[in-house]
Order: structure tokens, then sequence, then C-alpha cells
């Protein structure tokens, strides 16, 4: 019984986690593009003239978006036009099931894993899903019976899944270096030190794998230089006869896609929620010193790690989104096939055979 | 394979040009939020109702007829800028003035600002100097059109 309630808090706690950063992303992209262009940005939602740097801008736009008439085109079919929005957003708010926030949390005598689920194909599992999402948008085209959107999703999808592979073969170089699907265990596996003293990250085990996956995740995201299924302000994208609240659930799945990808980026190639050198019972750092912490410090500071690395790569997503003009499709595609899958297979070439010679 | 290697270091350039805006944007954000004065602002952003810009001498904005000491305008209601406005959006009436040296004065004079371009050529062509748009006021959009059909008593404020 009172697993179920623990899982149920640990699910509820993940779920909030998740909905309330990926909200906060659309205020953080529109701040951070604002003070890279000189601006200020939005700062003028406010609660009794309670403004504070434009913090309640993203619940107003939840409240505009939900007021906003949600209009479906006459000639489309309704149940899959509206089950589009809802399929491409659950397949991602799934995800955040299999991510390790942290180790394990002891408290009176229960071990619980900061968690939701910890299962032997966690990795697997969040690259289904990813890919299932896909589903969503040619819903979502086909359904708006509408020519364009057609186009939109069938290039949505074609983009998608020449990058899938990429991304699916740039991990294989991953898991021969930490030799597990779950991804607490790659975690705990990049605990360990090279030489001694660098931690076992996979950004210094897999430097060509971290590029690859980077670039194919930016692609899977849909946004920017990778936003040909979309291309809000010219390109007739997928979910053109989409508005209101079902619109905004697309681009809210936009923003949970760069949670995601920073997850997993944190969590395969930065350690997840390691810290240098921070065991168990606190800090052993290669030269000798230590520094011993409480349990419930050190499950902080690796929360902590976790939260710091991945609004990381949310900045870096979101900045790169601000800085780079979106690419032909022939050029995408070209990326993706040309050059991202045979580098990833370069990659897999060289860990095996690095990994055989030294033994 | 070298052109590719410079293409990827065009975009890594890019991106670090991004980073330097923002790292030195938010620095001057972070000292403004700690009320340490610098001569640089984080933001070019001028906030528009609270902060204004200051408009130029030769800005043209809302129309206005002068007067004469007497108080009536100085209009003579010689129609020179009913024929040049581009708009088609003047319309004076004429009557007779009791002065002999004026001749002419207009019984109304209209302005549809909701056809307006703010071209100036009325100003230009008046050869009373009777209509200026020196008011500064930029700031008279409304809810319907006819409140923007200004007549005689309104362009004299
Ligand atoms: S500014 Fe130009 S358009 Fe406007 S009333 Fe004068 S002449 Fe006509
Ligand atoms: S040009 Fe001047 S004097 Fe002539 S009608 Fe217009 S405002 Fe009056």
């Amino acid at each position: 019984m009172s697993d179920w309630i623990i899982i149920l808090i640990k699910i509820i706690c993940a779920l909030v986690w998740f909905l309330v950063i990926a909200l906060y992303l659309t205020w953080v992209e529109r701040k951070e593009s604002a003070v890279i262009q000189d601006r200020i940005g939005a700062n003028r939602a406010n609660i009794w003239k309670f403004r504070v740097i434009g913090l309640f801008q993203p619940f107003a736009d939840a409240i505009k978006m939900l007021f906003k008439e949600d209009f479906t085109p006459r000639f489309s079919r309704k149940f899959l036009h509206n089950l589009a929005p809802f399929v491409s957003f659950f397949f991602v708010a799934i995800t955040v099931s299999a991510i390790p926030f942290g180790d394990v949390l002891r408290i009176g005598g229960r071990e619980i894993k900061l968690q939701i689920v910890d299962f032997n194909v966690s990795l697997l599992f969040v690259m289904a899903m990813l890919s299932l999402g896909i589903y969503g948008i040619i819903l979502a085209g086909w359904s708006s019976n509408n020519r364009y959107t057609l186009l939109g999703g069938m290039r949505g999808a074609a983009q998608l899944i020449s990058y899938e592979v990429a991304l699916g073969l740039s991990l294989i170089g991953l898991i021969m270096v930490y030799p597990s699907l779950k991804l607490s265990a790659i975690v705990h596996y990049q605990g360990e030190l090279l030489w001694g003293w660098i931690p076992k990250w996979g950004v210094f085990l897999q430097p060509l794998g971290l590029l690859i996956f980077f670039f194919a995740a930016l692609a899977e995201t849909k946004r920017v230089p990778f936003d040909l299924p979309e291309g809000e302000n010219e390109i007739v994208g997928f979910f053109t006869e989409y508005s209101g609240l079902k619109w905004g659930l697309f681009m809210f799945t936009d923003f949970m896609e760069v949670l995601i990808i920073a997850c997993l980026l944190t969590t395969l190639f930065f350690g997840g929620w390691q810290v240098p050198w921070l065991y168990a019972d606190g800090f052993h750092f290669p030269w000798g010193g230590q520094w011993l912490l409480p349990h419930g410090i050190v499950v902080a500071f690796q929360v902590l790690a976790f939260n710091l690395k991945v609004f990381f790569f949310c900045w870096l997503q979101v900045l790169i989104r601000w800085t780079y003009p979106r690419f032909r499709y022939d050029q995408v595609m070209d990326l993706g096939w040309k050059l991202l899958v045979p580098l990833s297979l370069i990659n897999i070439a060289g860990t095996a055979i690095l990994l055989s010679l030294l033994g | 394979m070298i052109k590719a290697l410079g293409n990827f270091i065009a975009i890594i350039k890019g991106s670090l040009l991004t980073t330097r805006h923002f790292m030195v944007n938010m620095w001057f954000h972070t000292l403004k939020l700690l009320r340490i004065k610098t001569k640089r602002k984080g933001a070019v952003t001028i906030q528009y109702p609270e902060e204004k810009r200051e408009i130029a001498s030769r800005h043209r904005s809302l129309h206005r007829l002068l007067k004469r000491d007497d108080g009536k305008p100085r209009c003579v209601a010689c129609m020179l800028c009913v024929t040049v406005c581009p708009s088609e959006c003047i319309f004076v009436e004429a009557t007779e003035d009791p002065d002999p040296e004026i001749q002419k004065s207009p019984s109304s004079f209209i302005i549809d600002l909701s056809r307006c371009c703010f071209c100036g050529f009325c100003v230009e062509a008046c050869p009373e100097d009777a209509i200026r748009m020196d008011t500064g006021q930029i700031e008279f959009a409304e809810y319907t059109r006819d409140r923007l059909i200004y007549d005689l008593e309104k362009l004299t404020e």
C-alpha cells in the first residue's frame, strides 16, 4: 500500500516539475531571446501591479489560450483532429517517468529511488516514446484534411524519422561503454573515475557521440534551425488548422521536448545527478582530501546538480534557437543522412575498436 | 571536407557571438538589479507608455489651426490644402468675412484623420501659415471612426 502512495507522490512530483519547468521555458525563451537581442522582453503581465520581471507571463499566456476560440475546421476528421495534440503531448510527458533525478533517498529505513520507475530498458523506452510523438504530427497533418498541413506533417515525419536513425545510432557507442540500457545504471557507471581523477562522464568517453546526439536531438525538437515541419512564420506546417488550447499543446510539446532532451543529455553524457567526486558519504577528492556529508545533503546536492545541468542545456538550446537561421530542406536531409549517420557509424566502429584494444 | 570544417567553425562562431551578447547584457541587467549605476544599459528598449521618446522638431503630428490675435482662425479658405491633400480628407467651406482685408474665412473646416496619411502637404501649401502639424500629439487613436473626424473647434483648441 505505502509503495503505491510513494509511487503516486513520485509521479506527481516529477510531472509537476516537468510541466512547471516546461511552462517557464516559454518565459526563458522570451527573456533569453530579448537579452540576446538587446531588448527587455515580456514584462507587463502583472498581479496587482506586481510584475517580477514578467514571471507571470506564462500564466497570462495559458489563460489567453484557454479563452481563445477552439476552432475545428468543418472538413477535418473531428476525432483524430482532437486526438492528435494529446498524442504528441502524452508521449513526451510519459518519458519523464524514466529520468533519474537522483540516487536513492533513505527515509525511515525505506529506500526511495528518485526516479518514477527504474526498469531495465528505460533508455529504449525513452527513445521509443520520443519516436511515437511522430504520430501526433502525422495525425495532425492528416486529420486536418488540408493538403498543406498533410505536406507539413509528411515533411515533419520524414525529418524526424531520418534523425531518429542518427539519434539511435549515436547512442550505441554509449551503450558499449556503459554496458546497460538502464538509465540509472548508466548514471552509476558515470560516477566512476578515469585515471583516478576525471569523472567518467559520457562527454569524455563519447565526444563524437555527444555531438551527433545533440544535433539529432535538436532536429527532434523541431525548433528553429530544424523547424521545417512547422515554421511558425512562413511555412504552412502540420498544425495550421489548430487554434486555442490544442495549438498551445503543440507548442507546449516543443518546450517539453527541449526539456526532455536536456534531461537526456544530462543523464547520458553529463553524469546525470553525479557531482564530480561526490560519493554516497561525501566528497572524496582525488588529491586526497575528503569532506563527509550527511545523507540528506548528498541527495540534495545530487538533485541540485541534475537540475543545474538540465537548466544549462535548456539555456543552450534556446540560445541555439535564437542564433541560427533555418536550414533548407535538402540541407536538413544532407546533414542527417550524409553526415550524422555515417559519423555515428564511424563512432560505433571506433568505440568498438578502442574497447577491444583496451580489453 | 575543409569547407565543411569551415562551415562548422562559422556555426560555432555564430553561437559565440550570441553568447557574448547574452553575457554582456546579462551582466548589465544584474548590475542594474543590484542598483549599481553604469553608463551602458543592458537593453536599448524604451518602455513606451511610461517612458517616451523625444519627438523630433520637424515630426508631423496632429494638425492644429492657428488663430489670429482676436481668436479667429487664420485660415482664409483658399482651398489650397484641400486641393493638395493626396488623401482628399480636408473639407473646407468658405463664408464671407466682415473684414475686407481678409474677405473669406472658413465656416467649417474638417479633417478626416482616419484617412489622413500625415504627409504634411497641407502645411506646405498653406499661404497663410494657418495650419501646422506641430502639436507633438501622436496618441489620438479612437474606438470609432467618427471620433477621428476633427472639425474647426477641435482643430483650433
Ligand atoms: S497631412 Fe497630408 S493627408 Fe493629412 S490632411 Fe494634410 S495634406 Fe491631407
Ligand atoms: S491652405 Fe491654409 S488658408 Fe487655405 S484653406 Fe487650407 S488652411 Fe485655410
